[in-house]
């Protein structure tokens, strides 16, 4: 009766739930899903980082390649984040080229990292305008049940806290690059951002990490991304319906406390893989 | 015979915020349903609504209309960026028009910038409203853009220039619905507290009066013209 119910009327269906402030897993409506992290999965990466978040699962890998300084900034390399949606991990996603989401999630990554610094760019330069990093940071989706992005955002600064470089040195007589690959360093990740996504449902309610479902029901959608000093880094609404200012102040404020939460949770994975070696 | 219409409107020079010479036409084109081209100080950008018209099969949707929304650079092709523009002015759009008034049709909306001299998305929502109002669709309300930057100091410049939105240390646009003049889109670069965004927000719903203000203005006097 209650598939049925399901399948029939699905916006009816968890307006049911939402009438009594929970929602049709069992959680709360300020309730996210279970975060588990898992660092250093790929070993031909540089760096790299397994999130699920319920049964939304995404991995991204990170390697390092050496190329000239872009000729407008000679003291700074490249940070080149890639999004993939392929079409296993939803039948939404068809396969070919890159859709409209997937390229919107990599943009968002990409002013994610220019916005929070991250990581400086002039850190990747090894010589002024003869030697940099370029970072390509590839996130790929495996299994898509909502919330994307706060997935892709941790994923990605848990592989930049993973990725270990060579060092690199330029032979003065040769002129070219000596990679010793004996000597590997962290890269220094100065911040630590954290996304959080929210749904409005019925241009009122609003529910935190979304599922796929509650997605395509909800009318808007809205992402924040505070660093740990609970400064924001972004706010991103792609248009939908309008939210009240409480609203938006009630988002911060729980997209603050995801903050510490997500934060300690990155910081005990990677203490212990420290402590493993 | 087609009515056309040039408004400029001046309002700089108010204590709180300014905005660079406003400047729309609507009805330009011939072939779209809708068209306009809304001018921002050198920010220009042109408008062009069909619909509703047939739709592809797979992209039907059985109970509202498709949107579908491209924005064209000045140079080359589309890119990453425009294509995070399009979702933004799109996700807009639907939310501000009936779209279930038109179930199984697609509305498309070509945008072409002409100049980016700052400010451009919000650029982009002016002239889409402009043109999905000419086109005569029915909306729930009227929605308009607004670009604030931070500058180093800490003061907030609306309707920045490119130069501008260089400088300052945080860029941020908000698309403000007519009725209650609440957010409906938010799109933001550079870091901010949430003070900063709160007076962002504040002088980006007193500069939609005046951006609404405008809309009416220059619509009134289109009307006048044609009757």
């Amino acid at each position: 009766m209650a598939a049925g119910f399901k399948t029939a009327e699905p916006l009816e269906y968890h307006r049911s739930f939402l009438k009594e402030n929970c929602r049709p897993d069992g959680r709360e409506l300020g309730e996210f899903r279970t975060t588990t992290l898992n660092i250093g999965s790929i070993s031909t990466a540089d760096g790299s980082a397994l999130v699920k978040i319920g049964n939304t699962t995404v991995i991204c890998g990170i390697k390092g390649e050496l190329t000239s300084p872009p000729a407008d900034a000679p003291n700074s390399g490249y940070i080149v984040p890639n999004v993939d949606l392929p079409p296993l991990c939803s039948s939404k996603f068809r396969p070919g080229p890159p859709g409209e989401q997937a390229q919107a999630a990599s943009q968002f990554m990409a002013d994610v990292i220019e916005s929070s610094e991250v990581l400086l760019k002039e850190d990747l330069c090894i010589e002024k305008a003869k030697l940099c990093w370029v970072l390509y940071c590839d996130i790929m989706c495996l299994d898509y049940d909502g919330n994307l992005l706060d997935a892709c955002v941790i994923a990605l600064v848990a592989a930049l806290k993973n990725a270990q470089l060579p060092e690199v040195s330029i032979n003065k007589d040769t002129d070219l690059a000596e990679v010793n690959t004996d000597k590997k360093r962290h890269l220094n990740v100065a911040k630590h951002p954290v996304s959080s996504s929210f749904a409005v449902f019925d241009d009122s309610i609003v529910i935190v990490d979304p599922t796929a479902e509650e997605e395509t029901l909800s009318t808007a959608m809205m992402t924040v991304v505070t660093d740990e000093n609970e400064t924001l880094c972004m706010l991103h609404k792609p248009g939908g319906t309008s939210l009240s200012s409480e609203k938006l102040q009630d988002c911060i404020s729980r997209a603050v406390t995801r903050n510490r939460e997500v934060g300690k949770l990155i910081n005990t994975v990677t203490q212990s893989v420290e402590t493993d070696k | 015979m087609r009515s056309r219409l040039a408004t400029t409107m001046e309002v700089d020079g108010l204590s709180a915020f300014s905005l660079r010479e406003f400047g729309c036409e609507q009805n330009l084109l011939s072939r779209p349903d809708g068209s306009s081209s809304f001018v921002q100080g050198d920010t220009s950008v042109l408008a062009g609504v069909y619909g509703p018209a047939e739709v592809k099969i797979s992209k039907e949707i059985y109970d509202r209309a498709t949107m579908e929304v491209v924005i064209q650079p000045k140079v080359g092709l589309p890119g990453v960026k425009e294509r995070a523009r399009e979702q933004c002015v799109r996700e807009t759009c639907e939310a501000a028009l009936l779209s279930t008034l038109h179930p199984r049709s697609s509305l498309s909306l070509v945008l072409q910038v002409v100049h980016d001299d700052g400010s451009l998305l919000s650029c982009c929502l002016n002239a889409a409203c402009m043109a999905l109002m000419d086109a005569g669709l029915p909306m729930g309300c009227l929605f308009c853009g607004v670009t604030c930057a931070i500058d180093p100091e800490g003061h907030i410049v609306t309707d920045p220039t490119a130069q501008q939105e260089k400088d300052s240390r945080a860029v941020m646009t908000f698309a403000i619905d007519s009725a209650q003049h609440r957010v409906m889109m938010s799109s933001t670069k550079g870091s901010f507290s949430v003070n900063e965004l709160q007076q962002c927000i504040a002088v980006s719903q007193r500069a939609s009066e005046k951006i609404f203000q405008f809309y009416r203005e220059s619509v009134r006097r289109r009307y006048s013209k044609t009757v």
